[in-house]
């Protein structure tokens, strides 16, 4: 098959699913989800293929594979929308395809295929487990099976086509439509669960946050149509007259050139979509949907996409930037992502739901790459976004398959305790073995572990580049990745490590291998692919393997970016802040006690309850902005420019409408339409009443009349006819 | 030899004839009678413009005969009526006879 139609089709199998599954398969759970991970295999081998295709391509970068059809007249042009496949898209591919049918699979055994329906379990609630009694009589609870199974590989089905055809469109328009999409399938996720009051606000504050940033991207999209008439990327990202045009035209905001704030507009669609500071807010708080789903939508697709935009972007967010300086748009992508780095990870050391400590722990990585990306290290953000959606994924999965494991022990208990909390965990190491294996690299993955773990490489490269360009906030992210390490082995200890602090996770059991054999493959990708991307110049192992990514992914761009040379300075920080922090988190946390404060508590005072709040944001914004929303939609929209300005208007009309309507009835209907009818009527009945005595009944009167009338004519007739003549 | 004027002189006072006796009498069967007066007033004009006008034709005298035979049928007809009215109400004055007043 030729490559470009393999990439049209690329995304149709999940699109298929969730209409199959919707329509006709949704009675049948071993159907539906057969379909949905048959659609995902599917796109997968696909993917697969196209990408041993596009690495075995030479010059990728100039000529990749790349098709356009016409979609929409415009005037006397076309809208042409197409796909394309070049380095970029290729990387960005791969870790999408393994990501998305790595979690459709771990649904599977997530929502408890095979086993029996609950005992109170209804739709729209988290499924609350079975009584089963053995051979003895024995009664006992476990787990039973997710009463909307159907639905959620449909919504997933769904959230794949739109990450697919995000990721192989080559104009910003099927861009944008996957990225509504998923923001959608994000937003019925999220609420899964809807009888559950917080999965219901949860998904509504998603969509809310996320569409601030669509609409600056949507703002943006237009006025680089406008500016530059496509939107194609190769005709705007690898043209280098367009790209000098937008950047010399000035804009009439401020005097940013056009390219400076189209890539301002378009980077404020990645704050919301990859919850970057002050739009962050949502991510926590889409924890509350199912945990694949947080891993899927919420670690390593939808939130990467918000990346990849920016990336996808880089050449008009740099362009007219000239011997290495910086942009307006970079400038402020580095400022907000390094913001968000510290603040997230801060936030992260203090919560105690396992999968809430890796949604801030995902913002704060979101914050390395956008950071990266604002100091121009392009093939690093892009690095750093693949790794980190392999060992995100990895660790969502794993979080899901430990709370999976606490639940467990809570049917054995019967006892009502939180399965996500932490300190309710402990000791799960030899309970879970396989999950706390794959769990341990992905956290170390995620602290930076030196040489065998993927993220050493993408957050060494990182580095490098932020201390050469920009050393503030190379000192920042140093910081922000000390503060990573420490609050992962604090995750990893609390969970895995010491004894176990309750009786729920002394009877944690191993989860089923459809959750555990995505864990072990995505633990794989966690190590391998780091070292696709070791520096040439590294000591001791540089060269051995060829820094493949570096090579195939700076072709995307116009000019190739230069390799930086070795300096030992980001190396050492690396490696400091890595060990250090794992080392600090293990002494802090290796041994807590059951029903033990958490030992950051006395030293850090009254901070520490700032961060355990979450810096008051959610307050903040409760305050400043849904507050006032609220009081402008109920009191002045609805009580005074609704029912008195409109509902006035309209009652005073209607009273206007009245009094012309009665004196119309009073003055012309009644006397004159009226009076006319009635006068009609009347003359007839008179003229009857006096002419009626003629009927007389009497046959020879009736004759005489004849006679009479028709002498009348006849005279009438000569005088008129005859006579004239 | 007599002139048409004088067969289109008598046919037009015998119609009169019968058109008074239509109108004056009381008695149905003499308003009959009046009736068969007026149309022998007419077959008679239809003979004597027969004779003078176009004698080669037979037209006239078929007229003429045609309205004899529907002259006996309507007596037929209408003596037929006059009795039945005559049996239901004992009585055939054509002014008694006043079904179709207001």
């Amino acid at each position: 098959m030729r490559t470009e139609l393999l990439i049209w089709l690329l995304p149709l199998p999940p699109l298929l699913a969730f209409f199959i599954i919707i329509l006709f398969s949704n009675k049948s759970k071993w159907l539906s989800h057969s379909i949905a991970v048959g659609a995902a295999l599917l796109s997968f081998l696909g993917a697969m293929i196209v990408i041993y295709r596009a690495i075995t391509t030479p010059h990728l970068g100039e000529n990749p594979f790349t098709s356009n059809i016409r979609w929409i007249p415009t005037g006397d042009t076309w809208l042409t929308i197409g796909v394309q496949v070049d380095p970029l898209t290729a990387i960005v591919l791969f870790f999408v395809a393994w990501t998305v049918l790595m979690i459709f699979i771990y649904s599977v055994g997530y929502h408890n295929f095979g086993k029996p329906k609950g005992d109170h379990d209804q739709p729209g609630l988290p499924p609350h487990g079975s009584t089963v009694s053995d051979a003895h009589g024995h009664k006992q609870r476990i787990f039973s099976i997710e009463p909307m199974y159907s639905r959620f590989f449909a919504f997933i089905g769904l959230f794949a086509f739109g990450m697919y055809v995000l990721v192989v469109s080559n104009n910003l328009l099927t861009l944008f439509i996957g990225w509504e999409i998923m923001g959608l399938c994000s937003y019925l996720l999220i609420g899964f669960w809807f009888s559950k009051p917080s999965a219901r606000n949860a998904a509504i504050k998603a969509f809310m946050t996320t569409r601030i940033g669509d609409v600056f991207l949507l703002l943006g999209i237009v006025y680089l149509y406008t500016a530059t008439g496509t939107l194609s990327y190769q005709d705007i990202f690898r043209n280098p007259e367009v790209l000098h045009n937008l950047a010399t035209i000035p804009s009439p905001i401020m005097g940013l050139s056009t390219a400076a704030l189209i890539g301002i507009l378009i980077f404020i669609g990645t704050i919301g979509k990859s919850a970057q500071w002050p739009l962050h807010v949502w991510l926590p708080d889409a924890m509350e949907g199912p945990t694949p789903v947080s891993a899927m939508i919420h670690a390593a697709t939808m939130v990467s996409a918000g990346v990849y935009l920016v990336i996808r972007c880089f050449p008009l967010l740099s362009a007219g930037a000239e011997n290495g300086g910086l942009t307006p748009p970079m400038i402020f992508m580095a400022v907000i992502g390094t913001i968000t780095a510290i603040f997230a990870a801060t936030i992260a050391i203090t919560q105690n739901d396992i999968k809430r400590v890796l949604a801030y722990s995902t913002i704060s990585q979101l914050g390395f790459m956008i950071a990266a990306l604002g100091i121009g290290g392009y093939v690093a953000a892009l690095f750093h976004l693949v790794t980190h959606a392999f060992f995100k994924a990895l660790l969502f999965l794993g979080s899901g398959s430990v709370i999976h494991g606490m639940e467990h022990g809570v049917y054995h208990s019967g006892q009502h305790i939180d399965p996500q909390d932490m300190y309710n965990m402990g000791g799960l190491r030899k309970k879970m073995p396989i999950t706390f294996w794959t769990f341990t690299i992905g956290g170390l993955a995620l602290a930076g572990f030196p040489l065998l773990t993927a993220g050493f490489w993408s957050k060494d490269e990182i580095f490098a580049d932020s201390f050469a360009h920009a050393p503030i906030v190379f000192i920042i992210l140093a910081i922000s990745a000390l503060l990573t390490a420490i609050y992962t082995m604090r995750q990893i200890s609390l969970t895995f490590l010491g004894n176990p602090r309750t009786k729920e996770a002394e009877h944690a059991h191993e989860s089923h291998w459809t959750m555990t054999y995505p864990l072990i493959i995505l633990a794989f990708f966690a190590i391998v692919f780091g070292w696709l991307g070791i520096p040439e110049d590294f000591p001791l192992i540089g060269g051995l393997v060829p820094n493949f990514l570096h090579d195939f992914v700076g072709s995307t761009l116009l000019e190739h970016p230069e390799a930086l040379p070795f300096n030992p300075i980001p190396l050492i920080t690396s490696l400091l802040v890595s060990l250090g922090g794992l080392l600090i988190g293990w002494l802090i946390y290796r041994n807590i006690p059951n029903g033990a404060v958490d030992p950051l508590q006395k030293p850090l005072g009254k901070f520490y309850t700032v961060l355990k709040n979450k810096y008051y944001f959610d307050e903040f914004y409760q305050w400043a902005i849904i507050k006032p929303s609220i009081w402008f939609a109920d009191v002045f929209v609805s009580v005074w420019m609704d029912r008195k300005v409109i509902d006035g208007f309209l009652h005073w009309f209607a009273f206007i409408s009245m009094e012309i309507g009665r004196f119309l009835r009073n003055f012309i209907d009644k006397p004159i339409i009226n009076g006319f009818g009635d006068l009609v009527g009347e003359v007839t009945k008179r003229t009857g009443f006096i002419i009626r005595p003629m009927q007389t009944g009497k046959i020879q009167q009736y004759m005489i009349m004849a006679l009479v009338t028709l002498a009348a004519f006849t005279i009438l007739f000569y005088y008129l006819l005859i006579s004239v003549r | 030899m007599i002139s048409l004027s004088w067969y289109l002189i008598f046919a037009a006072a015998l119609f009169c004839i019968g058109l008074f006796g239509v109108l004056s009498r009381k008695n149905a069967i003499a308003i009959l009678m009046g009736i068969e007066l007026m149309l022998n007033a007419v077959n008679v004009n239809l003979v004597a413009f027969w004779r003078y006008v176009n004698p080669g034709q037979i037209t006239g005298q078929v007229f003429a005969i045609i309205v004899f035979a529907v002259a006996a049928s309507e007596v037929a007809v209408g003596l037929a009526l006059f009795i039945s009215i005559y049996r239901r109400r004992g009585t055939i004055a054509a002014d008694e006879i006043d079904l179709m007043k207001w």
